[in-house]
């Protein structure tokens, strides 16, 4: 019984107990429970203690700006959700590729598990994006290219969400979800020239571009932490809730096997 | 091979006519869409011809997407999808086959309706036929994008709404460009022909991605 088969579930028909003892036994998976069990808890601890360092940081020692104030802080959690929300969709997509080439079980329950994390992330960035705007920009929504973007992008996660509930067969799912997150990333950078047509009030873009960040070091630092801080935070969320749904399925095929001997 | 696609396309055109309204259905939904608008926003004629470009393409893209949940589903409940299969045709162009007789059926209607509708919103004649010459560029995307939609959720019965919201965030480039090249004729200071150009490489590439992802879709669904 190989790893891929053991994920999914028996089709239909009663099990016999050394068929039952071999989906018990989900070789690759539980490697990965075990493997992510001893990692995750120092993962977590380096989160959390980036997240402390990074905040301390961003609240404390870094200095307000001479044209915003105090409200620059925000900037230390919305850039890293920003960077994270297009993390999160590379790494979906890479999974996908997974799913649709090598049909790796892991790579499933990953694109799976990354999908709520990532929107979250997203969510983030929205939030935060338009609570820096009203004392910026004076209002909470601009229909601006970069905040337009990371709004499709949110509702691309939203559709990946629905199309995963949609389906009840995880395998299945996973197929269609890996075509769909593949189909997206190749329409985002479409999406995003074609949002960058109408161009608006939105700065340009001022830590990645030729000729060295243009933010000054006091803040670069702290947001360079923060944004550490941040991606070992997605990290940990994503490993346990891909735990969360390797157990979710081992007790879907542990009760259907309970079915399938009782009855 | 060619002739066994063109089959494909003309019975796909054939019972979308024919079958529970068809065309028609789509043509009325696209003209109540466009007379509500100025029930919302009040008859002021002016704003309405200026904004009429962009009330036309939201119509004609809401009543592509409406159609398209039957488009394969149909296939699968008679058994034709498994024909298709066993016919040793390359599943792409199927699909490319279905897409170009759902949009001949659904899409070209809307186009010939246009013109029509648009009078009713006081649009002058050129941009007029600037939207017109858009939707026609620009709706068969908006068919083989949705037909992505449709091929991911053939395996289960839940297409309609769960289609157009994946669907939905993949035309977003499709009603920028079209909009933005009808509007080129009313007001813009974008003359009309890059986003008309861009418009139609829009539509090349859904006609490349959209045969392989909705292909790949389908042979997901067979297993």
């Amino acid at each position: 019984m190989t790893a891929a088969a053991a994920l999914q579930l028996p089709k239909t028909g009663r099990l016999t107990k050394s068929n039952a003892m071999a989906f018990v036994d989900l070789a690759n998976p539980t490697r990965y429970l075990s493997l992510s069990g001893r990692f995750l808890p120092f993962l977590w601890a380096a989160a959390l203690v980036g997240l402390a360092i990074g905040l301390y940081l961003a609240f404390f020692v870094a200095p307000a700006d001479y044209q915003q104030g105090e409200t620059v802080r925000i900037m230390y959690i919305h850039v890293p959700s920003a960077w994270l929300s297009m993390f999160g969709y590379s790494l979906m997509a890479i999974a996908s590729l997974g799913t649709l080439v090598w049909r790796h079980p892991l790579a499933d329950v990953a694109a799976k598990s990354i999908a709520p994390v990532g929107a979250a992330f997203t969510f983030l960035a929205l939030l935060t994006g338009s609570l820096w705007g009203k004392p910026m920009w004076g209002t909470y929504w601009v229909w601006d290219a970069r905040l337009t973007s990371v709004l499709i992008l949110f509702l691309m996660y939203l559709g990946l969400i629905a199309l995963w509930r949609a389906v009840d067969d995880p395998g299945r799912a996973a197929r269609a979800a890996a075509i769909l997150t593949l189909v997206g990333a190749v329409n985002l950078p479409i999406i995003k020239f074609s949002v960058d047509w109408w161009n608006t009030l939105h700065q340009p873009a001022s830590v990645f571009r030729l000729g060295g960040p243009t933010i000054d070091p006091s803040m670069l630092w702290p947001l360079l932490v923060m944004a550490l801080a941040m991606t070992l935070l997605f990290l940990a969320l994503s490993v346990m809730a891909m735990r969360n749904e390797i157990l979710r399925r081992r007790i879907r095929t542990l009760q259907r096997m309970a079915a399938g001997l009782a009855g | 091979m060619i002739g066994a696609l063109a089959a494909i396309t003309g019975r796909t055109a054939l019972l979308s006519l024919r079958g529970s309204g068809g065309a028609f259905v789509g043509v009325v939904f696209f003209l109540a869409v466009v007379v509500v608008v100025p029930f919302g926003i009040g008859p002021d004629l002016n704003l309405l011809a200026r904004i009429g470009p962009a009330i036309l393409w939201i119509g004609a893209l809401f009543a592509t997407l409406l159609g398209l949940d039957r488009l394969f589903q149909d296939d699968r409940d008679d058994g034709s999808l498994d024909l298709f299969f066993l016919s040793g045709l390359p599943l792409e162009l199927v699909v490319l086959a279905k897409a170009v007789g759902h949009w001949l059926a659904t899409g070209l209607p809307l186009v010939i309706a246009a013109p029509v509708l648009g009078l009713l919103l006081g649009i002058a004649p050129l941009p007029l036929g600037a939207v017109t010459l858009t939707l026609l560029a620009g709706t068969p995307a908006l068919t083989l994008i949705g037909a992505i939609g449709a091929s991911l959720t053939v395996a289960f019965n839940r297409g309609g709404l769960l289609v157009a919201v994946l669907v939905l965030p993949f035309t977003i480039p499709v009603l920028v460009f079209g909009v933005s090249a009808a509007s080129a004729t009313i007001v813009g200071p974008v003359p009309f022909l890059p986003p008309f150009l861009i418009l139609l490489a829009l539509t090349l590439v859904s006609a490349v991605v959209a045969p392989i992802a909705g292909a790949a879709a389908l042979r997901s669904s067979m297993e």
